[in-house]
Order: structure tokens, then sequence, then C-alpha cells
């Protein structure tokens, strides 16, 4: 099996700046950034990747339960997350903590989940990104089903018409839901963008492992497009993305956008790496990273300078001061929170139940 | 008026998408054929395309893009085509559908109704006969209901559609055919509400869906023998309403329950705990289950062995009295 000196060449994808920050030219994809926007992205790109450094040292230190980390794909997550317009909708797997800085969220929303004090417990409405999907690809049919939504709703087929996109990992290609998802989307023509981040490994299991074709060739077997983007490359991410929002809310039906990126840290806190990849392979990537490259090209094309670096790095790092103390704020729910929310419409028997082990827990108060 | 189970069904169907536009229809089969039951049949002609939806073949897909309608805005009716068919989607049900309000504190609803024809005795083939209500049942945040009779079917679709809650909605697929009648201008009783459909006074027998007419069936056979027995539709199945059932089993002292299910970690188990419970200085006698076995759906020619009837309540209730 290919494990130890592993590193798969390049594939062919869109790319528009290079590891070494070279724009390059691709002839249907393209972008026009203001330097505020360039500057913008690089932003986005440091403090996503700083706050996620904190959150695996708060996890670390026994303040998380787990932490999955974002590291070296925040610019297929910076990528597609600024080309969504406010109207899109998203539909995370559990790493998309990039999407939700780029949706303006608040970072501490998504880390009540893995302090253990909620289950994500945002409104999806309200925030145009669903809350967290743990169990693999599930997300993708409700994703499916929200689209159709927009179809029925008749808000699709204008240039301000809305789209969906759904997240999703190459562990994911290989769940029955994600390639239903696909079925659905495409006999319905719904208004999806199928957002696959294939940062090469499920857990431990290589790619190799889910599928005998390049992820983004699954597509067209469901009848749309696939198409395979540099993950690590911030600006063809949002150039290819954008074009498949596009083209999703002008009714011109669903897309699979396939980035191609690496996963540089473990899938989560509780894993080891070292058992199932080399080394080499990781070092391999790091010459890829996404914001190197995106630094090189700024200070080459005289957009940002050092002084803008430091302060992007100040910026984050008192961001990330901030999280981990509002994190290490979050109160406990209490005892008996367990038991709200369970129906919108109530239940006797469990209401029954709450009482009685109301009684219960007031039966030590002075006990102890 | 009197209507078969399936055309009540049908019309309390019709009247839930009058209703409310935001209602939807999804399934296999359910457009032009009017589903294999035929329950949806001519909603399609009426209400289009994008209100009764025909789904590709994949039941995880109905309910995984039913939740999405459902984030959206809509409030999906879900049909399962057979009850040995709804486990590809057990994961959107149990991990999704059921959890949804509870991760997300309230904020986000999936008002989501699962229709399953459920139950044996129509001479099937294997997972075309089946009753999975024990494992919706033990699932928080899902709701379960059966229903028995035109009425209740006609009722309780349209109040399943109208709440907020997720709801797995079990018909009882060999009554379909049977008539009753419609109180189509009554308003209906609530329907997380469990209901005496015969009164008695030496025994209770507790049933739902399909084994409502098998209890009512025996109780009238018992009365020729003399023997009085209080019939109780239990409705819902979770949460379950057992007022009804402990007020009866005070009176009578003897509790028999009946379900198509096997009786093991079943509803009947339940109802067994919690009337003992409950109704412990008032019995003459054990809980005592007339249940399937606990045996896969066996062979249609052999079903009638498995399946309870008449008889097999008969004995039940003589044995309460051997106590």
């Amino acid at each position: 099996m290919t494990n130890g000196d592993r590193i798969p060449p390049d594939p062919e994808f869109v790319q528009l700046l290079d590891p070494d920050g070279e724009r390059v030219e691709h002839p249907d994809y393209s972008v026009e950034f203001t330097p505020d926007e360039y500057r913008g992205l690089y932003r986005d790109l440091v403090i996503i990747r700083k706050l996620d450094a904190e959150a695996t040292a708060l996890q670390r230190q026994g303040e998380l339960g787990i932490w999955a980390s974002l590291l070296g794909q925040e610019a297929a997550q910076v990528g597609a997350g600024r080309a969504l317009r406010p109207q899109d909708m998203a539909f995370p797997t559990y790493r998309e903590h990039g999407i939700l800085h780029c949706r303006g969220i608040d970072p501490i929303m998504p880390l009540g989940l893995f302090r253990g004090v909620d289950q994500g417990a945002w409104d999806s409405q309200k925030h145009k990104v669903h809350m967290y999907t743990i169990v693999i690809g599930a997300q993708t049919l409700h994703a499916t089903g929200y689209a159709m939504g927009i179809t029925m709703d008749g808000k699709v087929g204008t240039e301000d018409g809305e789209a969906v996109i759904a997240f999703f990992g190459d562990g994911a290609t290989a769940q029955g839901d994600v390639n239903e998802s696909f079925v659905w989307a495409s006999v319905f023509n719904a208004p999806v963008v199928f957002f696959c981040q294939n940062n090469q490994y499920a857990i431990s299991e290589p790619l190799e492992r889910q599928t005998r074709v390049p992820l983004f060739k699954r597509a067209s077997g469901f009848g749309f497009p696939g198409i395979r983007v540099d993950g690590n490359d911030v600006l063809a991410t949002y150039a290819v993305t954008k074009q498949a929002l596009d083209n999703a809310r002008l009714g011109q039906g669903p897309t699979m956008v396939e980035a191609y990126t690496y996963r540089m840290g473990a899938h989560t806190t509780s894993d080891d790496p070292t058992r199932y990849r080399a080394g080499s392979e990781v070092e391999a990537w790091r010459d890829k990273d996404p914001i190197k490259r995106m630094r090189i090209f700024l200070t080459k094309a005289g957009i940002a300078d050092d002084d803008f670096f430091t302060q992007v790095d100040d910026d984050a790092a008192k961001q990330a001061v901030e999280l981990r103390e509002r994190v290490l704020a979050l109160p406990d729910p209490g005892p008996l929170s367990i038991f709200d929310n369970v129906y919108p419409g109530g239940s006797p028997l469990l209401d029954e139940q709450r009482a009685q082990q109301e009684r219960y827990l007031a039966s030590f108060e002075g006990g102890h | 008026m009197a209507e078969t189970l399936g055309k009540a069904l049908n019309l309390g169907l019709r009247r839930a998408l009058e209703s409310d536009d935001r209602v939807v229809i999804m399934g296999e089969d359910v457009g032009k054929l009017g589903g294999v039951f035929r329950i949806t049949d001519g909603l399609q002609k009426d209400f289009g395309e994008q209100r009764v939806i025909d789904t590709p073949l994949a039941e995880s897909g109905i309910i995984g893009t039913a939740i999405g309608l459902a984030i959206r805005g809509y409030r999906p009716v879900c049909e399962i085509q057979f009850d040995g068919f709804v486990y590809p989607a057990y994961d959107q049900i149990v991990s999704q559908l059921a959890k949804m309000y509870y991760r997300s504190q309230g904020n986000v609803r999936v008002p989501v109704v699962v229709r399953i024809p459920f139950g044996g005795g129509i001479g099937a083939v294997e997972h075309h006969s089946e009753s999975p209500e024990a494992y919706f049942a033990h699932t928080a945040g899902l709701k379960v209901v059966a229903c028995s009779n035109p009425n209740d079917a006609y009722w309780m679709i349209q109040q399943a559609i109208s709440g907020d809650d997720p709801v797995i909605f079990l018909e009882p697929k060999r009554r379909y055919w049977e008539k009753g009648e419609v109180s189509f201008d009554a308003s209906p009783i609530p329907l997380f509400s469990s209901q005496v459909v015969r009164q008695g006074t030496d025994v209770t027998v507790v049933a739902y869906g399909p084994m409502v007419r098998t209890a009512l069936d025996a109780a009238t056979a018992a009365a020729e023998d003399g023997r009085s027995i209080e019939v109780i539709d239990l409705r819902t199945l979770s949460p379950l309403d057992l007022g009804p059932v402990y007020e009866s089993v005070r009176r009578t002292g003897r509790c028999v329950v009946v379900h198509e299910a096997p009786s093991h970690v079943s509803l009947s188990s339940e109802l067994a705990a919690r009337v003992t419970e409950q109704c412990f200085y008032s019995l003459e006698a054990p809980v005592l289950r007339v249940t399937g076995f606990d045996t896969p759906y066996p062979p249609a020619r052999v079903e009638e062995e498995y399946l309870p009837d008449l008889d097999r309540v008969l004995d039940a209730v003589d044995r309460t009295f051997g106590f």
C-alpha cells in the first residue's frame, strides 16, 4: 500500500497563483481584486490559521474536548467562503471554521460544540450557515433539499438568485448520502455547489482507499460538471467557486468543485498522523503553503509590505487571546438543561422525567 | 360519511396541501401513480409536481432532502413505500431529523412527517410486513403515532403535518381498505392522546394500529361469553399517553397489550413496566402481552401463525384470570 514516501504529483487543476507566488493565467478563470481585497484575503488566511492554532492549544490544555484543525486548508475555505454572496446558504462539516469567519460569524460560535457546552446551537437561517454536521456526508442531502426549496421559492434563475454550497471531504465521497445528493441535485437541477476539500486523508485512509478516479470526475457520471482547483490557491478557489455558485443561482444546476489540498495537521486532536504518513510528505506540502505564496505575491506586486504583514499578525494574535478568554468563560449548561428543546411541541412524559430529576437533585441540597 | 382508511388519508393529505402551501409530499411513486397503495392518488394532478414530488429511489435521500426543505421553511410529508424500506433512511431520521431541534437549542425546526405503511397480514414478500415502531419510539426527538381507523387517519395526518415536531406516522396497511365513518366537521381529539374505543369492566386490552380492530373483535367475542373487555387505542406511541390506560387498569385490575411487533424491548415492554409502576396495587394479574414472535417476519403462508389474532388475545385475557 501507499505509505511512507507517498508524494503524489501535482494533478491538473485550475491555478492562478503558484506555490512560488507567481500569478498564473488560465483560459477560463481570472480574478480582479482591488489591493484592499487582496489584502483582505491575506488577512482572512492568517486570522483563521491563528485562531485554529489557538483552538488546538486550548484542546491541548484541556479546555476543549477535541478540535478539528483546518491547518493547510485555509485557502480552500477562504476562497469558497468569500465567493458566497449574502443570500447564499452553506452546509458545513465540522472543519469549516474558515467559512464561518468569511460569513462574519463570531469565532466563539462553533467552539461550544468542541468544549462540550452545546452541540452547535445556532440558527442556520440567521447566519446562512447550517450547524456543523459530524455524521460524514449527511449534510449534502440537507443542502440539496434546501436548494430544491430555493427553486420552489422561485429564487433561482436571476443574477441575484440564491445558491447553496455543501462542504464535505474526500472520505465523504464514498458515503451513500453524498452519492444520493448528487442524484437528487442532478435530476432536480438544484442550485447547489458540492465543494469537496480533498485533503488527501480520511483520518488515516489515503485517497486511494476512497476512489480509483479523480474525485471531480465523479460528477460527470451524475450529469453535472466537476472541476478541480488548487485548493491551496485562494485566488483560483475563489474564481472557480464563484463561477459555480453563479451558475447555480442562474438556474444552470449543480457543480462539483474538488479543492485539492492537504490536511497539514491531524484529523482531530485525538489523531496521530505519524502512524500513517511520512514526514517527507508533509514537508513537500509545506512548500505549497497557501499563506506563504500569497505573501510572496502581495510583496512582489507591491500590494502589501512588512508593516502590513506585521499588523495582520498582531491583529490575529490579539483575536486569539480574546477568543481564549471567551472560551474559558463559556458557562457550563445547567443540569436540567438536558431536558430543553427535545420537541417543539413538548412532551408530558419528558416533563415528568424532568420534574423527577429536579426533585432528585434537590434532595441533595445541603446534604453534601 | 363512510370512507376507507386509505381514502381518508388521501382526503386528509389533500386538505393539508390546501390549507398550507408550504406542505409538500415526497416519495417513490407518489406522483403519477398515486403511491403503491394509492394514498396520494390524484394529488399531483391537482397540486402539481412541485407539491407532490416523485423522488429518486433512495430513502436516505428522501428524508435528507426533506430535512433541507424543512430548514428552508417547507413542511415535507415523506412516504416510505413499505416499513422494511425505512432502514436506509434510519441515519437521517435518527441522527439528523430527531436531533436537529435539540442540537440547535430550539433554533432549527424540522417539521417533517414520515408516513410508513406498517404491519403484516397482506400476504406480501419479505420486508413488506414489518413493525419497526420501537426503533423510532426509542429515539428522543421523534414523535410516533399510529392510526387505526378512517376518522383518525383523516384527522391525525393533518394534525401531524400542522405541528412542528418530526412525526413518524404509521399506517396499518392491512386496514387501508376497511371502511368507517369520518366526521369531517367534528373537531378531533388531540394527536398525542390515547382513547378508550370500547368500554368494559373486566380487563383492559391496549392496542394500536392494525391490532385495534383485532382487539375490538376479541371484545365482541368475549362479550358473548359474558366477559367485558375495555379496549384502548394507544394512537400515540411516543410520547405515550397512559392516563386513560392507568384509569382503566385501576378499574379492571387486568391489562393485556397487543401488537404485531416482536415482544422483546417493545412498546408492550414499556407499557408493562409503566402500568406495573403506576397501577401496582390495583393489579390482579401481571400485565400480559400478545405480540409477534422474536423472529424475523415469516413467509406469507405462515404469517397468520405469527400475527396476534382474536384467539390469542382471548387466550391472554383468560390467563389474566388465572392468577
